[in-house]
């Protein structure tokens, strides 16, 4: 009965703050306001909680509780996160840097070896391929396609020459295989935000007035 | 922009409702529009269909309500697939709340699998900060990073985890992605570094940026992308669910947009050759 209760207000909720935020798209008003303040304000809560049992606790306080001789290296990190903190403090702020410093350093060594291999070495091994065989003419075309616009979008980002000539021909077309992919990104875009329209209105249509199968 | 053009413009609500009513019909009267299969869902199927009976598999769950809509028909299809072929699921989570993602798929699921059980053909691992690096360290040594499960039951007490040790263990890794971490660092580190063939389920928004990585070197094995790829995967599976039925409103709302874009494009071009012949 009380599960019952909680479900339907759950929906009457959600209904309420879905129509909130749309009426937004006729002119701003108090109601589209107070729904975004809600939703800035759960978001923040939530993220609190959230980080404080789901991090905090399991990844350090737990194991240097039940097990510190074997977990007292996570007094680093911890340490850091105190640090950072300190940024709250004008005067200690430049404590900060530190941690912050320690961050993009390993950060930028992980991701230099990762997308090295995988954005550069593996996906230039991709290209590099005889586009006429390993298929019908489609799977064909579609390899050509591939080899002549990785060539050409790469020749358009070279600036060391002065585009011109055969060389400003080829940038041109990298230019236009550019502009198709921009379209064809626009178009996902497109189709993603009616999908989320679609998810409101099946919601709608569906958990809340039963008009269609939710 | 000249006041004659914005005079001729029409006010951009009539859009939103015209759209919102675009959505909404076909949701209500279905039309039924037939749906293709692509390349890239066929291999996404294929691979399930070719993964040997009773191997064990990571689906991971990165993504949270924001993105329902897109990926969660892709993780409802998926997850019965696995388990009409047999195949063990273990849940991820690189987004605190991708568990309860996978947890409300699975309870909508469980009671057409009576046979399966929870800790023998799907657990649900929760959520665990760090993005790449957890990644990289599971690769090392899954237990390290996963000691117990979303319940608190420790792994050694979970059988489908038993001999579980690293990503050599896994038939593959499926990645529901909406954004960063998410797929892209499942590639980098379950692929190309311990290569473990890896498959996924990503946004439209995001479908751009992870399409290349379906390519001769199968960083991806194929990819579904957004509602359509959702669309496309219930098809094949037989198993027509939300994704199917919003694309009829999908098909719809795409023509309007379409229709609006020609017609924009015809009204500026129309608007420069007045203007050019004001001589403005």
């Amino acid at each position: 009965m009380m599960e019952h209760f909680f479900s339907v207000l759950g929906i009457w909720l959600g209904v309420i703050v879905t129509f909130a935020i749309f009426s937004f798209l006729y002119k701003d008003n108090p109601f589209y306001k107070v729904a975004e303040q809600i939703f800035v304000g759960l978001s923040a809560g939530y993220w609190f909680v959230y980080t404080i049992y789901f991090i905090l606790i399991p990844n350090l306080f737990d194991p240097l509780i039940n097990d510190f001789a074997g977990n007292w290296i996570k007094l680093i990190p911890a340490v850091l996160g105190i640090m950072m903190l300190m940024r709250l403090l004008p005067k200690t702020g430049w404590v900060s840097r530190f941690p912050i410093a320690l961050v993009i350093g390993t950060t930028s060594g992980v991701f230099f070896l990762r997308y090295l291999k995988s954005d550069v070495i593996n996906q230039l091994t991709a290209t590099m391929m005889n586009p006429f065989t390993g298929g019908d003419w489609v799977v064909v075309i579609g390899q050509i396609m591939l080899v002549v616009g990785t060539l050409t979008g790469v020749i358009y980002f070279y600036f060391s020459k002065k585009h011109e000539g055969v060389f400003g021909a080829t940038a041109k077309v990298g230019i236009y295989f550019l502009m198709i992919s921009f379209g064809a990104a626009f178009g996902y875009t497109a189709m993603a935000r009616i999908s989320l329209l679609i998810g409101r209105l099946q919601f709608l249509l569906g958990d809340w007035l039963g008009i269609i199968s939710p | 922009m000249s006041e004659n053009v914005k005079k001729k413009q029409i006010d951009r609500r009539w859009i939103f409702l015209l759209l919102f009513l675009a959505v909404a019909i076909p949701l209500i009267f279905v039309i039924g529009l037939p749906i293709e299969t692509t390349e890239n869902v066929r291999m996404v199927h294929g691979l399930i269909e070719q993964t040997p009976k009773g191997s064990k598999v990571i689906i991971s769950f990165d993504y949270d309500p924001a993105s329902k809509p897109e990926l969660h028909p892709m993780g409802k299809a998926l997850m019965e697939h696995c388990f009409d072929r047999d195949i063990k699921v273990i849940v991820t989570a690189l987004w605190p709340m991708g568990v309860q993602m996978a947890e409300d798929i699975y309870s909508k699921i469980k009671d057409n699998y009576p046979d399966k059980k929870y800790g023998v053909d799907y657990v649900n691992m929760g959520y665990k900060a760090g993005g790449i690096v957890t990644i990289q360290a599971m690769g090392k040594n899954f237990r390290d990073i996963f000691p117990q499960d979303m319940n608190g039951t420790s792994i050694d007490e979970l059988p489908i985890l038993d001999g579980i040790n690293n990503f050599d263990n896994l038939g593959f890794v499926f990645a529901l992605s909406a954004g960063d971490p998410g797929i892209k660092q499942w590639v980098q580190v379950a692929h190309d570094t311990y290569g473990r063939p890896v498959s996924g389920g990503v946004t439209g928004v995001s479908a751009p940026a992870v399409i290349p990585y379906v390519n001769q070197q199968q960083q991806l094995i194929g990819l579904l992308a957004g509602l359509k790829g959702a669309a496309e995967y219930e098809l094949l599976t037989e198993t027509p669910g939300t994704a199917t039925s919003g694309m009829d409103a999908q098909s719809v709302a795409h023509l309007i947009i379409i229709i609006f874009i020609v017609a924009g494009n015809i009204n500026y071009w129309r608007n420069k050759k007045a203007e050019k012949k004001r001589g403005e």
